[in-house]
C-alpha cells in the first residue's frame, strides 16, 4: 500500500513536473478507476472522479481493442479537442496517469514531461511493489 | 482491488451491477442516485446506444460517510447486459470490490440469468477473483410484475438455478418501484467494507 510519504512524493511529482509546466490537470489512477494522486492548476474544474471512472473504461477498451487486432497495447492514447487535450500513459500495467492540457503546451513536449514524470512514479510504485 | 489513501484518510471501493440484459440494473443505480442526491457530489455517467440500452457503463460515486476515521467513497457501476458487449463488460469488472447480481424474475428470462452468472464467474476469473470469496448479493428483481399477472420464476426456482452453491444473501425486489434497493446496496456496502477491512488487516 502506498503510505503517505509515497503519496506526497508522487503529488510533488506531478507539481513540479507537470503542472508548473503548463498541464492544466494531472491525475494518477488505477485500472478499476479509483484516483490515487491529483493536482491541477487553479483554472481546471473537472468531475475527477467521472473523469477517472472513464479514462479507466476507455483505457480498458483500447487495449482489448488493440489485443484483437494483434498488440498487446497502443503505446499513445491521446484525444486532440479544439481547445483541450488529454494524454493517456500507462505506468506498469496497473496505473494511468491522465493529463489534461491546452494547446499552450504542444504534444511533443507534453511527452517528454511526461516520460520524466513517469520515470519517477514508477520508482516510488516499484518500491512499493517490490516490499 | 479498493484504493486506501491514507493521506487523505479516504478509501474508494468498486460496486458493480451485473446481470442479464434488461434486468433493472440501471434502474438500481437510477433510483439510488435519484434518492441520495445530497450524498452524489458528480451527475451519473450513463454511456447509452442509440436505444438507450447501456453500451459501456453507467457510474457515479457515493460517500456513505466514515468508517474508522476513514471517509468511505463508494464507486457504483453498472455493466451492459447485452451478450454481446462482453469485452466492455470485462473492463468494467476490473478492480471490483463487491458485486450485485440482478436476476431477471421474468419466466422467459430463465436461461438468460443462468448464462450471464457463468460469463459474471468467467470474468472474475480472468481477473483472479473466485466468485464465491468475492462479496456478493443477489436481487431477484421485477417482483412487482406478480401484481400484473406476468408470467414470474418463484423464488425457489431462482434460487435453486442461482444461489444453490454461493449460498449469498438475496432480496427480493422491484428496482422500477425501488422496493429492497436500499437494502440491497447497504448489503453489498457492509460486505465490501468488511472485506477490505479483513484485507488491511
Amino acid at each position: 500500500m502506498l503510505n503517505e510519504e509515497h503519496l506526497d512524493r508522487i503529488e510533488y511529482i506531478l507539481q513540479e513536473n507537470l503542472i508548473d509546466k503548463g498541464v492544466s490537470c494531472s491525475l494518477l489512477i488505477d485500472m478499476a478507476g479509483n484516483i490515487i494522486a491529483n493536482l491541477d492548476s487553479d483554472k481546471a474544474e473537472l468531475d475527477i472522479y467521472s473523469l477517472a471512472a472513464l479514462a479507466a473504461g476507455n483505457y480498458g477498451a483500447v487495449g482489448a481493442m488493440a489485443n484483437i487486432v494483434g498488440e498487446d497495447d497502443f503505446s499513445l492514447l491521446f484525444h486532440r479537442g479544439k481547445d483541450v487535450n488529454v494524454h493517456f500513459t500507462n505506468i506498469l500495467n496497473d496505473y494511468l496517469l491522465i493529463d489534461i492540457f491546452d494547446n499552450g503546451l504542444s504534444l511533443g513536449f507534453l511527452r517528454l514531461i511526461v516520460a520524466d514524470a513517469v520515470k519517477k512514479i514508477k520508482f516510488i510504485l516499484n518500491y512499493q511493489v517490490d516490499k | 482491488m479498493a484504493f486506501v489513501n491514507l493521506k487523505k484518510k479516504e478509501i474508494q471501493a468498486k460496486i458493480v451491477y451485473y446481470g442479464p440484459g434488461r434486468g433493472g440494473k440501471t434502474t438500481n443505480i437510477e433510483y439510488i442516485y435519484k434518492n441520495f442526491e445530497d450524498r452524489i457530489d458528480s451527475k451519473m455517467v450513463a454511456i447509452k446506444t442509440q436505444g438507450d440500452r447501456t453500451l459501456f457503463f453507467d457510474f457515479f460515486p457515493f460517500n456513505i460517510g466514515r468508517i474508522n476515521g476513514y471517509k468511505i467513497k463508494i464507486q457504483l457501476y453498472t455493466v451492459p447486459g447485452q451478450v454481446k458487449y462482453n469485452a466492455t463488460r470485462r473492463v468494467v469488472l476490473n478492480g471490483a470490490d463487491g458485486v450485485v447480481f440482478v436476476a431477471d424474475a421474468l419466466a422467459v428470462q430463465r436461461k438468460a440469468n443462468i448464462i450471464s452468472l457463468k460469463n459474471l464467474q468467467e470474468n472474475l476469473k480472468h481477473y483472479q477473483k473466485n466468485i464465491f470469496k468475492v462479496p456478493f448479493v443477489f436481487q431477484y428483481n421485477k417482483m412487482d410484475l406478480l401484481k400484473k399477472e406476468v408470467p414470474i420464476l418463484p423464488l425457489e426456482a431462482l434460487t435453486g438455478d442461482l444461489n444453490e452453491q454461493l449460498n449469498r444473501p438475496s432480496f427480493v425486489a422491484s428496482a422500477l418501484e425501488g422496493t429492497n434497493v436500499v437494502a440491497t446496496l447497504k448489503k453489498i456496502i457492509i460486505m465490501t467494507v468488511a472485506s477490505i477491512k479483513m484485507s488491511l488487516q
